[in-house]
């Protein structure tokens, strides 16, 4: 092995560690504060006895999980019901490495070792554990290697409830992907790559894509959640309808496998809503973060934490506040609301941006995500108050409410 | 229809779900800065009436039972049996004695607090007014038998005993 490699596997290999063990331990202080801010939402203080402020509550909870008795369904497929929770967890793992979590940091070392022989670096270090030249394909591609997991867990249990919490969970989850990745095609135009960098570069010469392409933000978002599992669309978990879905019958760390995907989904959505709307680590109204250096990566990288951080709270603050859909509504949300609007999104992007660039000739990023950012301004209207008034969720149009002309009791 | 369903007229057509999001939103973000209402159990057990949340026990509370005793620490029962006679849980076990002056006293008298359903009705039959049932509530043991309370138990309790609901003045005034 050549000495690059060498010292591009050592880069690497430190970059998987931190970010897989920053990923986890997030993970277990995000179930802490996933109650906390249920509870201050209804009036009460949340876990607050184990530790400081409740803060070893994660930790009370992983050793709890650890020690508890791992139960098996007597007619369980073995085999599938232990992999299922391994195959929800693996993805959302993995998507933690290509998100770019702060400015590229120039790394130069050249050191030689014993047995191993000389390594040696010397490159502008992107600060992703894998910057894919494939970017959000990647994401979208194993994103959806998460529904294998929920799909076999539901079915290997050998339960109604779990089999249909999974059966739900497959439909929701390849409806969504749909309408997502539709949304992230006008991304695509604007910046004219699917790598993650190259689309935070692009935000940064222009406009953040929340502005010119809002509609996009919006249902990327929507099927966020539905991704996810999340209120207002954890369908596939429904307490009160399916006691919880597909891990009714997991205990123990296979439960808490689950639960750990589930969250570390959230925070891959979350990086992406931030990277592909909100410019990623960019800080806005600034140059300074674009010359590489360590302060600009430490600096940047507390800007993408704090936005990671509040598209979290967001999630939870969603959880917190609506109700769940129901089924066909939210199948109905999915193909006959998200879908086309997705499509159209993409017609309207695309010809506007035809006219912009080779019509009127405008040449200046800033100027053209201007443009498109009226435009929004009108779609938005369209969208928000003229197809909001009952068309958005209320169903088909044309279908009176079951029982709209009974007569009522008295 | 056969059967009276209630159908509820819900908003079809003219609502904005958007906004009524983000209505919704506005509200749970406010909630989370309002003062909670949880009492910190065994740190505060009972706070004063005005602050929200806080509450007290009912003077009328039939809790685990208490004992009175007379100045020279004896108890007041004289082991008549109404008691046991009136219990309808069956749970009070009474032993009469009686000493040289043919004062009658309880030998034994125990109440299996796991079987009382806490009627107050001991209370109420009590002519020496010495069984009563208290205002109180942590009765936390680690094993059964130490639910079957004896005379000495049953005196050395020290909390309120209960009021009871009084016939001639139904309000408790």
């Amino acid at each position: 092995m050549s000495p690059e490699i060498k010292g591009l596997l050592v880069v690497s290999a430190l970059k998987l560690v931190i970010v897989f063990t920053i990923t986890l331990v997030g993970v277990a202080l995000l179930t802490l504060m996933e109650r906390k801010v249920s509870a201050w939402m209804q009036y009460r203080h949340g876990p607050n006895r184990v530790g400081f402020a409740g803060l070893l509550q994660p930790a009370a909870d992983g050793l709890k999980n650890i020690i508890k008795e791992e139960t098996f369904p007597a007619e369980a497929n073995r085999v599938l019901f232990m992999l299922a929770p391994t195959i929800a967890f693996m993805p959302a793992l993995i998507l933690g490495s290509v998100i770019h979590w702060a400015a590229p940091l120039p790394v130069k070392f050249d050191f030689s070792l014993p047995i191993l022989g000389r390594f040696h670096y010397d490159a502008l270090m992107p600060m992703a554990v894998a910057d894919l030249p494939v970017g959000f394909l990647f994401v979208l591609a194993v994103s959806s290697m998460g529904v294998f997991g929920i799909a076999l867990a539901g079915w290997s249990s050998n339960s109604k409830y779990s089999l249909l919490g999974g059966l739900r969970a497959s439909a929701q989850m390849i409806s969504y992907e749909v309408a997502m990745g539709l949304a992230l095609v006008p991304v695509l135009m604007l910046s004219g790559n699917v790598a993650l960098g190259d689309i935070i570069k692009a935000q940064q010469q222009g406009l953040w894509y929340i502005l010119p392409l809002f509609i996009a933000f919006f249902v990327f978002l929507l099927s966020g959640f539905a991704e996810t599992n999340r209120l207002p669309f954890d369908m596939p978990e429904a307490e009160s309808e399916l006691i919880a879905g597909y891990h009714t019958e997991y205990s123990a760390m296979k439960f808490s496998m689950f639960f750990i995907a589930e969250y570390a989904n959230m925070v891959t959505v979350a990086a992406m809503v931030t990277t592909l709307f909100f410019g990623g680590w960019d800080i806005p109204f600034t140059h300074w973060d674009e010359t590489p250096g360590v302060a600009q990566s430490l600096v940047t990288g507390l800007v993408m934490f704090l936005k990671v951080f509040w598209w979290l709270f967001f999630f939870m603050w969603i959880r917190w506040t609506l109700p769940r859909f129901r089924y066909d509504q939210l199948m109905a949300l999915g193909w006959k609301v998200l879908m086309p609007i997705a499509l159209a999104y993409i017609m309207v992007v695309g010809v506007a941006i035809y006219l912009i660039e080779n019509v009127a000739g405008v040449t200046s990023p800033r100027v053209m995500m201007g443009v498109l950012c009226l435009l929004n301004l009108g779609l938005g209207y369209l969208v928000f108050i003229v197809l909001d008034r009952g068309a958005l969720i209320g169903g088909p149009r044309s279908r009176k409410p079951a029982g709209h002309d009974l007569p009522r009791a008295a | 229809m056969a059967i009276g369903v209630k159908i509820m007229k819900r908003p079809e057509r003219d609502v904005s779900y958007v906004r009524a999001t983000l209505k919704g939103m506005a509200l749970t973000f406010k909630k989370m800065f309002e003062p909670k209402v949880t009492m910190q159990y065994p740190e505060e057990k009972s706070a004063p009436e005005a602050e929200r949340g806080a509450w007290t026990l009912s003077p009328r509370w039939r809790g685990t039972h208490r004992m009175l005793t007379d100045e020279q620490g004896r108890s007041k029962c004289v082991a008549c049996g109404l008691c046991p006679q009136i219990c309808p849980a069956n749970c009070i076990k009474l032993v009469p004695g009686e000493d040289e002056d043919g004062n009658r006293y309880p030998l034994i008298y125990e109440i299996d607090e796991f079987r009382c359903v806490f009627c107050g009705y001991c209370q109420e039959v009590c002519p020496e007014e010495a069984i009563h049932v208290g205002v109180h509530y942590e009765n936390a043991e680690y094993s059964r038998d130490r639910f079957v309370y004896d005379l000495e138990r049953l005196s050395a309790q020290t909390h309120p005993v209960s009021s009871l609901w009084d016939p001639t003045d139904p309000k408790g005034e």
